[in-house]
């Protein structure tokens, strides 16, 4: 396409044709105020802000809503043009409380910092100026609805970018106003429920930023202190495998809030509210503050020498008793990859390769034949031109919320063709070509029935094992296929999400896309938990060292090593009742073991049971170290704040482990020491089709109620179960058991009644729901709740009344 | 239809053919819709309604409906009504919808009238009249009631100026144009009740 020429301020620009004016000016650096326009949103032109001066128009245009024409000659500071601009400041100041003093968004205020330039010394409005009643819309953003200056930013981006019909200007004139959707959800705890709903996308909290004012601003913060106060901490969010870059901010060295550091290859301008909000569990009542020993007498806080030299003393004797395989190390993936390589080292040093970070998963067989890590084969800016995409055992909007937010964009300005196998029918925010739900127990066989009809579509014989699991190809699974390649579509993917990764048929499905991408022409994305890239290339797994380095034997896995109990664990930054799948097993595991030792951010109940010695280790927002997202971005995170009380940061903790317990190695002077003891590149997929069809498959009981196991979004792990606001959203459900009404009525039971939930020995009371988005047969029990730990797995339950 | 375009066109005057349906209100004896030939001197229109009502003499028209710009009675009654004849006066003839008041009538409240309606009508969309369509208002009832200052005639016109041309929709230079307008003709009426300038005896 050719270019064109404009002329502003005298200065000839280049353009593309239709770009509007205002995308040239920024991009050339001519400040132009704007209040409505972002570049991410549609224009709405309603500020009135950006109003230019166009040779031969009749009037003043707005810059964001004119398109360039070749040779047109604009004017930003002529005298029409500014007369038109300080209109605008002088009526959007009129009705705007003059409380910047106490405002949140003060100094950071785009109405305050455009109308020194643009506003009048003084005001010549002598009305009464309007006032607004705040909504309660949530735990997340506060709301002073007598700022807002009717920008419709907040709409415009619940609607096109989050997906979501929450809020919508409601009333005419100087009347209207900003208010969430009458027929949305609440919160059970919202002031005045009734009359409004509650703002409930996972991310929300975007509009706080979009917000030119302060109308919106972040709640948990809320009056904690002046921005001009607070100093940015470059940070990357360690709650999902996208990595999305924030500035974590501190006032006098204490964490104050989470605001996004745009990186436009990774999360643009956006950030999850778990991103956002997930900093608040730093200054939690339950922060582990000092370290603790448990003796005859019970838990006792100590000092740090007596918790290390405990905690040494009781590794090795366990050690010259039962031998070094008898020990394991359990690790919270969402950790740096410093202290992930630390923690298997420190094991594999001591003689153990019982490491791992995949406490959810079930399904080990394609270890061995797996890449270098889990990940994305698509860069994640890629996801936007996403034309034919297959959801496999995912729910993208809630497990990795950014990635949902441009999958939807793929819908909607693409037009992708979005089909998903789940096992939930999940509540996703742009439009399925096809829903296929299924039960566990059917997935490999409705994937490989897609494999079929697609070696039908294509003529490529079947793979002999994928043949082996397929029955016959019904509609869906045939429309499924005919919808991956139809067209002549050229960006495909198979998005495996944590349903699917922790599926006990794991490698089998694995092993299937594999084969549907490579006959397809699509990119095989693998979306696993938090940094767990990094904990793959750190060592922290059982069959390989740093960077995929061969160890001499294979060590436990996850599973093995919680299913039987060993005689020591090291539990870094876990509660297992509350992250493993097999969260029962893992808790009598660990209360029979002779000696555990935990690192902690967080003071936890079940680890008062289990554990002899706690390490406080600090919070993610206090620490230093690297992560690595889905498609091996390398991204240096770095501590906002000094770690609480006598939390020490996590690699330093493992460092003085490894040097009580007189290994060899642990004599690292800082964090660059560490980095400098493992290779770490710009890291690559190699392949991830290496993996075979497993023909021994996991036996189903198709008459049992089996228990279906999923984690809230906001119990993934233990600095999310601890913040506060996100604890008090629509995400975090109370614990009950779901049933489809097919299945709630054939057990002659009704919702809302308590029923007993039996699983071999184990039984527990909870209440009853309806959930038809699940299969027949399937009980929905979430995980991550002390009320459900001593369940484990996807097993067989029975359910009675009362 | 049947005498065909032409025909048509030519009743009226040059570049505003046909007939106009124009809808009389206000202070006349038989207010009503009328279809006229375009180009029909206001006079003869006046007539057709049955003439300033009561007897009395007429003050002002606004020929086009609210939005257009207020034309005083000596111009009004030598225009015709057709779309270069109103224009030339300074007005437009809009919608047709002729306003006519009489010799008793305070502009100063048809003015707090006019800009009420528009404060009313205002969608919000856009910042211009969203804020100054209320502005405007309580200005003017303000000035209305007799508390108002000399600065208000000035902020007054100067919110209207603000307003026009700088809006979405045609709404807001509807309603800066009627305060132009009043202002320009009708001042002394506005000064009149501007405690400032009328100190007590």
């Amino acid at each position: 396409m050719s270019t064109i020429n404009i002329e502003v301020d005298g200065q000839t620009l280049e353009a593309n044709p239709g770009q509007m004016l205002i995308e040239v000016t920024d991009q050339a650096g001519i400040h132009i105020p704007r209040f409505c326009y972002h570049p991410k949103l549609s224009i709405a032109a309603n500020c009135r802000m950006c109003l230019v001066d166009v040779e031969k128009a009749p009037k003043p245009l707005p810059a964001c809503a004119t398109p360039v024409n070749d040779g047109m000659v604009v004017r930003t500071q002529s005298e029409r043009a500014r007369s038109a601009q300080n209109g605008t400041m002088e009526f959007l100041l009129i009705n705007h409380p003059l409380d910047c003093p106490i405002c949140d968004q003060g100094g950071e205020c785009p109405l305050q910092d455009q109308s020194i330039e643009y506003g009048a010394n003084a005001s010549r409005y002598h009305e009464n100026k309007r006032q607004v009643k705040n909504d309660d819309i949530g735990p997340l953003i506060a709301t002073w609805m007598t700022r807002c200056i009717q920008c419709t930013r907040c709409v415009r981006f619940s609607e096109e970018i989050a997906g979501v019909m929450e809020l919508g200007m409601v009333g005419r004139g100087e009347h209207s106003m900003i208010k969430t959707h009458p027929d949305g959800e609440a919160t059970p705890d919202q002031v005045g429920a009734a009359l409004c709903s509650s703002v409930n996308s996972e991310v929300s909290g975007n509009v706080i930023e979009l917000c030119p004012v302060g109308a919106l601003t972040a709640r948990p913060s809320k009056y904690a202190a002046r921005v001009w106060e607070m100093q940015n901490h470059a940070q990357i969010s360690p709650h999902d495998c996208v990595g999305a870059n924030l500035n974590v901010q501190t006032l006098r060295g204490e964490i104050i809030r989470a605001m996004v550091r745009e990186n436009h290859q990774v999360n643009g301008y956006w950030l999850a509210d778990r991103d956002r909000y997930g900093y608040e569990s730093v200054y939690a009542d339950t922060r582990l503050k000092r370290p603790m020993i448990k003796d005859q007498s019970g838990w006792r806080e100590v000092g740090w020498e007596t918790a290390l030299r405990h905690a040494a003393a009781g590794l090795n004797t366990v050690k010259q008793r039962d031998g070094a395989t008898k020990m394991g190390a359990l690790a919270n993936p969402s950790r740096t990859v410093e202290e992930l390589f630390l923690l298997q080292k420190l094991m594999r040093v001591l003689g153990s390769d019982n490491v791992d970070h995949r406490l959810r998963q079930d399904d080990f067989r394609d270890d061995l034949l797996a890449p270098l890590y889990p990940g994305s084969e698509l860069e994640i800016i890629q996801f936007e031109s996403l034309d034919r995409v297959l959801l496999l055992g995912s729910n993208i909007r809630k497990e990795q919320p950014l990635l949902g937010v441009a999958l939807r964009q793929a819908a909607v300005n693409n037009a992708a063709s979005i089909s998903a196998i789940n096992m939930l029918d999940y509540d996703f925010h742009f439009p399925l070509a096809n829903t296929h739900i299924v039960s566990p127990g059917d997935m490999v066989t409705s994937l490989a029935n897609v494999a079929v009809a697609v070696s039908g579509i294509t003529g490529v014989s079947l793979d002999a094992d994928i043949q082996k699991r397929a029955t016959d190809t019904n509609a869906q699974e045939q429309a499924i296929a005919a919808s991956l390649l139809s067209g002549d579509a050229k960006n495909k993917a198979i998005i495996m999400g944590a349903s699917a990764l922790n599926h006990f048929e794991a490698s089998a499905l694995s092993a299937i896309s594999a084969w549907i991408c490579e006959q397809i022409g699509a990119k095989l994305v693998k979306l696993p938990e938090a940094n767990s890239a990094g904990a793959w290339l750190a060592g922290c797994v059982p069959h390989r060292a740093e960077h995929g380095k061969e160890v001499a034997k294979t060590g436990l896995n996850a599973k093995a090593m919680l299913a039987k109990p060993l005689s020591a664990y090291l539990l870094y930054d876990l509660e297992p009742g509350l992250d493993a799948s097999r969260s029962g097993e893992a808790l009598s595991s660990l209360e029979t073991a002779d000696f555990v030792v935990q690192c902690a951010a967080f003071v936890s109940d079940e680890a008062m049971n289990y554990a002899d010695v706690l390490l406080p280790i600090a919070h993610y927002t206090e620490n230093s170290g690297t992560y690595i997202n889905c498609e091996g971005r390398v991204q240096a995170s770095r501590a906002a704040a000094d770690p609480f009380g006598e939390a020490r940061p996590g690699w330093k903790v493992l460092r003085v482990l490894g040097n009580y317990l007189e290994l060899e190695g642990f004599d690292y002077i800082d964090l660059a020491d560490v980095q400098d003891d493992y290779v770490l590149g710009d890291e690559q997929i190699v392949s991830q089709s290496g993996a075979s069809v497993n023909d021994s498959p996991v036996k189903i009981d198709s008459k049992a109620i089996y228990r279906y196991v999923e984690t809230p979004m906001y119990r993934l792990d233990a600095s999310l179960r601890h913040a506060a606001a996100l604890q008090q959203t629509m995400d975090t459900p109370t614990p009950a058991v779901g049933l489809n009404e097919k299945t709630l009525v054939g057990l002659g039971l009704a919702a809302g009644a308590e029923v007993s939930v039996r699983q071999g020995e184990i039984e527990l009371k909870l209440l009853l729901e309806l959930d038809n988005r699940l299969p027949d047969n399937q009980a929905f029990i979430p995980a991550g709740y002390a009320e459900t730990s001593s369940l484990s797995g996807y097993e067989p339950i029975t359910l009675e009344a009362g | 239809m049947r005498r065909g375009g032409e025909w048509f066109r030519d009743l009226g005057v040059k570049n505003s053919g046909g007939t106009k349906l124009f809808s009389v209100s206000g202070h006349v004896e038989k207010p009503g819709n009328f279809e006229v030939p375009m180009g029909m001197p206001f006079k003869e229109l006046l007539e057709m309604a049955g003439g300033v009502w009561k007897g009395r003499k007429l003050k002002a028209v606004i020929p086009g409906g609210s939005s257009v710009p207020v034309v005083p009675a000596e111009t009004m009654l030598e225009a015709n009504m057709d779309y270069d004849g109103l224009s030339e006066i300074g007005s437009a003839i809009g919608a047709g919808s002729v306003i006519v008041m009489d010799e008793t009538t305070c502009m100063v409240s048809v003015l707090e009238r006019l800009t009420y309606f528009y404060h009313e009508e205002s969608c919000g969309q856009c910042t211009p009249c969203r804020e100054g369509t209320g502005w405007l208002y309580r200005i003017v009832k303000r000035i209305n009631n007799g508390t108002g200052t000399l600065e208000d005639l000035d902020t007054l016109l100067d919110v209207a100026n603000r307003i026009e041309g700088h809006t979405i929709c045609a709404l807001g230079d509807a309603a800066a144009w009627p305060v132009q307008s009043f202002l320009k003709h009708y001042r002394h009426e506005f000064e009149a009740k501007i405690p400032a300038l009328n100190p007590p005896d």
